[in-house]
Formats: structure tokens, sequence, C-alpha cells
């Protein structure tokens, strides 16, 4: 029944993300200053903010681990960081595509691009730190901690990044400027796009949970095997 | 024995056996000097460039350096258990952080003392036109690297690649000081003052050490004991 249940949202996640793009590519004019080429932002910022929403929900269930010790906060940690670095990359992929079109080139050290990148950074030493363990409650323990000063450090340096230079056009939801600085059409597809990116990423974390439970069940097996050899 | 005298019987213990042996400090240091040459091949030495990339330089050397001083930090309990023993002893797990940190702390500061002359006299620079804001700054960007590496040293101290692991996980969080180190550096070697454009460097050196010790005493017992 959870594994239907999980396929059914995956197949509804695909049939949303069909629809978005048939209304980005052929419904939604072009952009009075970009040209076509600002439709990439709908895979930009959406993937975003499902990033940061994983990496919270990561660093929330960290807490509740260290607090209860229960094993399902740890799975779930670890698969929500996995989704929230594939959603980080996606972010900074589809940037760069994007700045190479407007900018001319690939890559800047402006503030938001190297807070995105530092962010991708900590939450890969997070999986490498896991990597590197071979006693699972030492290895939840750990991660947890790593994950609650990872998520105060990305907090952090987005913040002291803000200060120090940007380049990266400013925020345009409305609920971020409070003007009308977006074309309605526009800024309803950001929030699709982003309903989208969300229930993609509940089933992508429900899947890699799935998988961890099986990994840590043949592990658990494995050792029993090997006690009775 | 009050809080203060275990963190300081820590950091005595720990100091005392660092500065008999000395593995850590000489390696360091050496290596410091190594990296203050090698910057003399990446950027001309006499030029006003240089000047203007001091700061990064300098904390850069540090950064570097520090980073085989804070992975002996727990290391150098690992032979004969005494690990064990100390997370047995009768002291917080808050108490034995902080008296590791403030040994990290002076054992880099160690190396900041040196490098800083000789900084300035391979590079021909007079550098102590701010020194007491210097030396403010200096301490507080050098606590921010011994409290996340002496907190990263025992999430790291069992792992068979701790060595690797700790610059990796470090380097990132530690930007944001490091940014604001190398800012202020730069500006008050070149001989001025903190002005208004400046000040928000300090409070981001400020605010990450508050929030990034008081994070590290909380988590600290977790991790050492579980």
């Amino acid at each position: 029944m959870r594994d239907k249940l999980i396929y059914g949202a995956g197949i509804f996640a695909a049939l949303y993300f069909v629809r978005n793009l048939y209304v980005i590519l052929l419904q939604l004019p072009d952009e009075a200053m970009q040209g076509a080429v600002y439709r990439i932002f709908f895979f930009h910022l959406p993937p975003y903010f499902t990033a940061v929403a994983c990496f919270l929900g990561a660093a929330i269930a960290s807490g509740l681990y260290l607090k209860t010790k229960n094993w399902k906060y740890d799975v779930f940690a670890v698969s929500a960081t996995e989704v929230g670095l594939a959603l980080a990359a996606i972010n900074l992929v589809t940037g760069m595509i994007w700045g190479r079109q407007q900018w001319g080139i690939w890559w800047t050290w402006d503030a938001r691009l190297t807070s995105a990148l530092i962010t991708w950074l900590i939450y890969l030493g997070y999986l490498m730190l896991r990597e590197g363990i071979k006693d699972p409650s030492e290895r939840a323990k750990n991660s947890a901690v790593l994950s609650i000063f990872a998520f105060f450090a990305v907090y952090f340096t987005y913040k002291a990044n803000e200060w120090y230079r940007t380049q990266h056009p400013g925020p345009v939801l409305t609920i971020r400027t409070g003007k009308n600085t977006i074309d309605p059409a526009m800024q309803a597809m950001l929030f699709h796009n982003l309903g989208a990116f969300l229930l993609l990423a509940v089933v992508l974390v429900a899947v890699r949970m799935n998988l961890e439970n099986s990994q840590r069940a043949v592990e658990s097996l494995r050792r029993r095997a090997h006690a009775i050899a | 024995m009050t809080y203060f005298n275990q963190v300081f019987a820590i950091a005595g213990k720990d100091l005392r056996s660092e500065l008999r042996t000395k593995e850590a400090l000489n390696a360091s240091l050496s290596f410091a000097v190594v990296i203050l040459l090698l910057f003399s091949f990446v950027v001309d030495p006499d030029s006003e460039m240089l000047e203007q990339m001091s700061g990064g330089l300098l904390w850069m050397v540090f950064a570097f350096s520090g980073v085989l001083i804070l992975n002996r930090g727990f290391a150098r309990e690992l032979p004969n258990d005494c690990l064990d023993a100390l997370i047995a002893s009768p002291i917080p797990g808050s108490a034995l952080f902080f008296g590791k940190a403030i040994a990290n702390f002076a054992l880099i500061a160690i190396i900041e003392a040196i490098c800083f002359p000789v900084f300035g006299i391979l590079y021909n620079l007079t550098w102590t036109a701010q020194l007491p804001v210097l030396v403010a700054v200096s301490a507080l960007a050098t606590w921010a690297m011994a409290t996340l590496g002496t907190m990263f040293g025992a999430l790291t101290v069992n792992m068979q690649l701790r060595e690797l692991m700790l610059p990796m996980l470090i380097y990132p969080m530690l930007i944001p000081a490091l940014m604001s180190a190398m800012q202020l550096t730069t500006l008050l070697v070149a001989g001025q003052a903190i002005d208004s454009e400046h000040i928000v460097w300090l409070r981001v050196l400020i605010a990450f050490d508050i929030i990034f010790t008081s994070l590290a005493a909380v988590l600290v017992e977790t991790v050492l004991v579980g």
C-alpha cells in the first residue's frame, strides 16, 4: 500500500511537470529583457527552495534523532540530504547555463553563487562523513550533529555573503519585494513548479528511505550470519 | 574542582604535552613558513598587489597550518585509550571541549605570532601600525578556527581518513569567519583603522564566534558520550 502511494505520487509529479512544461514552453510569452532564456528560471528557483526545505527537514530530523535515538529520523536525514544535494546541483547548473547566456560567463564569485556553492560543499562533507564511519550508531550520532552545524553554517554563509558582493538578480517574488515586479502568470507558474519539485522531492525521499531501510536490513542480517558462522 | 579549574586543567595538560614533544607545533610552523615562501611565486613580492592580498595570504597560511594542530587535538588522546579515560573522568563534556579549544587556540596563536613578523620581514611590510586591533581581530578569528576545529576534531577522531576529513568539513563552514578576518587584516596591515564600511566584518566575526561556540558547547556532550 505504501509503495503504491509513493509511486502514485511519483506519477502525479511527472504529469504535473508535463503540464508545467506545456505552459512554460507554449503559453507563457518571452520575457521583455531576456527573451526565451528566462524560462530556465522555473527550474532554477524552485529546486533551490526545495533543496533548502530538504536541508531544513534533515536538520530537524537530526535534532529529533539526538533526542530520541530513533533510527527512522536518521534514515530520513540522510535521504533528505541526498535529495537536497541533487536539487542544489540542479540549481547550480541551471544558474550557470543562464549566466553563460546572460552574463557571458559560466561562473562569477558573486554572493549568492558563492553561498550556493559553499552549501553544496558542506552537505557533500556530510555524505563523506557518513561514508567514513563504520559503526552505525556512531555514524548516526555524528552526522546528526554535523547536519545541525551545517544548517547554521549555511544560513550564516548566506547572510554573510549578502553583505559582501552581489551581481545576482534580486528577489522577484511579490512576498519578498512587496510590489508587483513580476508578471502574475509567471509568478503563478513559479509556484506551480515549486509544487511539482516539492512533490518530486517527497517521492524521492520516500524511495530513498525504502532503500536505506533495506540496506540496513541486509546489513543486520549479514552481521547475524557472521555471528552464527 | 570548579568548572574553570576543570577547563584549565585540560588546557594545561594539552599544552604541556604539546610543548614537551612539539610534534604538531614544529610541523605546523615549518608548513606555515613553506606556504609563506610559496606565495612569493604567486604574486610579485615587491608589488602593491601584495599589500592588497596580505590579509588573504596570511589567513590562508593560518588556516592550512592550523588544521595540522587541530587534527592532533583529539588524535593525541587515541594511544593508550586516553580519550576513554578523559570521557570517563568526572568533568562535563563541555569542560573537556573548552579545555581543548583553549589549548588549540594558544597553539595556533603561537604560529600566528611567529608568522606575522616573518611575513613582515620577507615581504618588506610594516604591519604594526594597528597592532592592538590586529591582535583582537586575529584572536576572534583564531577562536572561530579553534572552536569549530575542536568540535569537528571530536566528530572525526575515530575515522580512518581523519586528516582529510577535518579540513574538508571545516573550511567551507569557516568561510564567513575567514572572509571577515581576511578583509580586516588587509585593512589593518595597511595601517588603516576599521571604518564604518568595514565594521560589519567585525560583527560577522563576533556573531560567528558566539553562535558556533554555543552550538558546540551544547552538542559536544552528545558527540563524546553519545
